[in-house]
């Protein structure tokens, strides 16, 4: 960069691409965190249903269709909106930047393959493969 | 360009810690609490679809001081984060920034999810504890 810079900012900025999804991050935190408050609820609810249950008990349970699709719409939703809040973590606190960066990708396979294992999981059980 | 030592954000060092931002501290680290508690989520739906013995085992460590323990602590960590994220979300529609309102709502936060974990727990100690 030379010493002095006459541009201004919105000359700067023109042609880096478009500003008009900057708040993305933003909205989809807030979409999957109202979607999460009636999910988490209902996981505090599955929780103590499955808190003593048998093993056959519980998978009658996961395999009823309203359960199956409560989780499966949980899991997609907290795995998202944990992905989004890790990343601002990651973001604030990890240096040096390659080192943000590895991590970032690490956490988004992590929930990203969490989230398809947990719908195999969930929809094995329903459809009553062992 | 030469690299300076820059202060990272956000600059927990130097802030004068308040009710409010012990608070703020708190939702990050329930959040990640969170994500550490997903490990369990995991392991339970797939030692359900894999069969009886790895679900025992799950069971097991569920029953077990460390299972107990991060079953507490997750059981804490969501009522909080998402009562915590329900005030959030008061705040993004522009509810709740007086700071007298602020500290009032963060106060019935702690309460709330205070109150929702012992529920739940007595919920489960009255049924015969865990598994």
């Amino acid at each position: 960069m030379s010493a002095v810079d006459l541009k201004t900012p919105l000359k700067r900025a023109r042609g880096l691409g478009a500003g008009n999804d900057g708040a993305h991050h933003f909205i989809v935190q807030r979409v999957t965190s109202v979607a999460l408050i009636p999910l988490g609820l209902w996981l505090i609810w599955f929780g103590l249903s499955l808190a003593h249950a048998s093993y056959e008990q519980a998978r009658a349970l996961v395999a009823q269709p309203f359960t199956a699709v409560m989780l499966i719409a949980l899991v997609v939703m907290a795995f998202w909106h944990a992905q989004l809040g890790m990343q601002v973590v990651f973001e604030d606190y990890v240096t040096p930047r390659w080192r943000e960066v590895t991590m970032q990708l690490l956490m988004k396979a992590f929930c990203f393959l969490a989230a398809v294992a947990c719908i195999l999981a969930i929809v094995r059980i329903a459809l009553g493969t062992h | 360009m030469p690299q300076y030592e820059r202060p990272l954000s956000p600059h927990i060092l130097i802030y004068r810690h308040s009710f409010t931002t012990v608070l703020s501290g708190f939702h990050r680290i329930t959040g990640v609490a969170l994500v550490v508690g997903t490990l369990l989520l995991i392991a339970l739906l797939l030692a359900l679809a894999a069969g009886p013995d790895p679900y025992a085992k799950v069971q097991a460590f569920c029953a077990s001081w460390i299972g107990l323990f991060m079953l507490f602590g997750w059981t804490w960590s969501l009522c909080y984060h998402l009562c915590n994220g329900i005030r959030h979300l008061g705040w993004d529609i522009g509810w709740g920034f007086e700071i007298p309102r602020m500290k009032q709502t963060g106060w019935i936060v702690l309460a709330v999810s205070g109150l929702m974990t012992v529920l739940i727990w007595a919920c489960v100690i009255a049924r015969g504890g865990v598994a």
